[in-house]
């Protein structure tokens, strides 16, 4: 599990994140939800040690983050894998050379165990067979999925997704959100997601944090999304009539069937 | 404000520095690392290394043949002349100036961009020492293979200066051979490849740290590529003073 416990972040005068206190919990798909310029993607980057709280902590099962040294935080990176809201796949190496790079720096596997430890990654992901090709050569979609067999290698009991879905069409989003949960639910591992698309609120949205100009301002799973009265919430989620309108039904047709 | 800044970044660099003389993860790929930098750095200057070297030798000979025309100075000198004007600065300042532009401007291209691409977050997250291991390597290369084009440079200066005066017939072979071999201090070229290593750290830690503290899109990538060069340019030359006034 991770926790955070009164996290603070200010570039020069500008506070970003103001008091969050939350927890992420194991096993299951948690997701960082909230308008551009809310403070999502600072906050998933002070829980993996990119970014340094101004005050405040954070905890891995226990363990607070910010009081190791450089070389403890290192080591607890390497139980942690992260898909980029850009992928970060290495231009200059293949798709295989790009997933085979984390074993290469920190493992001492043979040629054949990583050859093979590579095809089982690519395999999770539904990518078989493209070891070969450059990034450039390979879509968006399926370039997130090489991110996520990446970041899957080492066997990561922490997963960071930054806005997976961006740059997607809405049924690619679907698959890689799918993707993101299945890894979760077998691999009992703690993912934190960053996104505000609807679909994956909804879709796997298990614990949900709102984030609204660097407050903490809802936390719940998807299923209180429909039945909150929460104004900040229905603002951010139902943002469009379209979208009021559906909840409205849904809501209906829920009440009709009780 | 300038000398907080300066002040600011002296400070950065020396902690960037610092961070980047670590334990390697793995040992195996530092090596493969520094040995692709060895080629991309050496091999891929060679070219313009041995183009500019034999114009400059051509030129200083020239000119001194030029300049010594009428005069009592036996006219083998140019020949001792070239040498050691060659040996002593136009083989490690110019080779490193060039150097400075070509391999210093794409480091910083390099690493700004992986910047940018958040490829060094990548690593950060995977557990890598990015400053060890995109930083360290370049600099092994570059003081191992920088002193090996500069003495390149120097061999092909002479023989620049050679093509320029004896072909055409301004002074002998002889003459510019004897020249060549008369009063040769050894220390001259001990003090070559002491500017051509401290140029070589100089102008790839620079530029290394110019790109990996790049903020911002394409245009301050470009401009973390100039200040590379012009930064790295201006320290080769307070160098280059300070050898002199050490090693005269």
């Amino acid at each position: 599990m991770i926790r955070t416990q009164d996290i603070t972040k200010s570039f020069g005068e500008n506070e970003v994140l103001k008091g969050i206190t939350t927890e992420f919990y194991d096993g299951k798909p948690n997701l960082i939800i909230g308008s551009s310029g809310a403070g999502k993607t600072v906050l998933l980057k002070l829980l993996v040690g990119l970014f340094k709280p101004t005050s405040g902590k954070v905890f891995y099962d226990d363990v607070d983050l910010f009081s190791l040294d450089d070389e403890a935080i290192r080591e607890v990176r390497m139980k942690v894998g992260m898909l980029f809201q850009g992928n970060a796949l290495f231009d200059s190496m293949t798709v295989g050379e790009n997933i085979r790079f984390p074993m290469d720096m920190f493992t001492k596997k043979t040629a054949g165990e990583k050859a093979k430890r590579v095809d089982e990654c690519l395999e999770m992901v539904n990518m078989e067979g493209v070891n070969d090709r450059f990034p450039s050569e390979v879509s968006g979609g399926m370039q997130k999925r090489v991110g996520i067999a990446r970041a899957m290698v080492l066997e990561p009991k922490y997963l960071f997704c930054d806005e997976p879905n961006s740059g997607l069409d809405p049924k690619t989003s679907i698959l890689i959100d799918e993707l993101i949960c299945d890894l979760t639910y077998k691999n009992n591992i703690t993912t934190v997601i960053n996104t505000h698309d609807m679909n994956s609120v909804m879709g796997i949205g298990d614990n949900i944090v709102l984030l609204k100009d660097g407050h903490l301002v809802w936390q719940g799973d998807k299923s209180q999304v429909l039945e909150t009265d929460k104004e900040v919430l229905q603002d951010f989620i139902f943002a469009s009539p379209f979208l009021r309108r559906l909840r409205e039904d849904a809501l209906k047709q829920r009440h009709a069937h009780d | 404000m300038v000398i907080d800044n300066m002040l600011y970044n002296l400070g950065r660099y020396v902690t960037l520095l610092r961070s980047s003389v670590a334990r390697p993860e793995k040992f195996s790929m530092y090596y493969k690392e520094t040995m692709r930098q060895m080629d991309a750095i050496g091999v891929g200057s060679v070219f313009i290394v041995l183009l500019i070297s034999v114009f400059i030798g051509m030129v200083t000979a020239v000119q001194f043949a030029d300049q010594l025309g009428d005069s009592f100075v036996p006219s083998y000198y140019i020949g001792y002349i070239v040498r050691d004007i060659t040996i002593i600065e136009m083989a490690p300042t110019i080779t490193c100036l060039v150097l400075a532009g070509k391999v210093g401007s794409n480091l910083a291209a390099e690493i700004g961009g992986m910047r940018q691409k958040e490829h060094i977050d990548a690593m950060e997250i995977m557990g890598v020492n990015t400053a060890a291991y995109l930083i360290m390597p370049k600099i092994i290369a570059a003081v191992v293979v920088i002193p090996m084009l500069v003495a390149i440079s120097a061999f092909v200066s002479i023989i620049g200066g050679y093509i320029s005066t004896v072909v055409p017939g301004t002074i002998s072979h002889t003459e510019y051979v004897l020249g060549l071999r008369s009063f040769f201090v050894p220390r001259y070229v001990f003090m070559m490849f002491v500017k051509a290593a401290v140029f070589a750290f100089l102008l790839t830690s620079v530029s290394c740290y110019m790109g990996y503290y790049v903020k911002g899109g394409s245009i301050e990538l470009g401009q973390a590529s100039t200040n590379a060069v012009v930064v790295s340019d201006v320290l080769i030359l307070v160098f280059d003073f300070l050898i002199a006034l050490l090693l005269t």
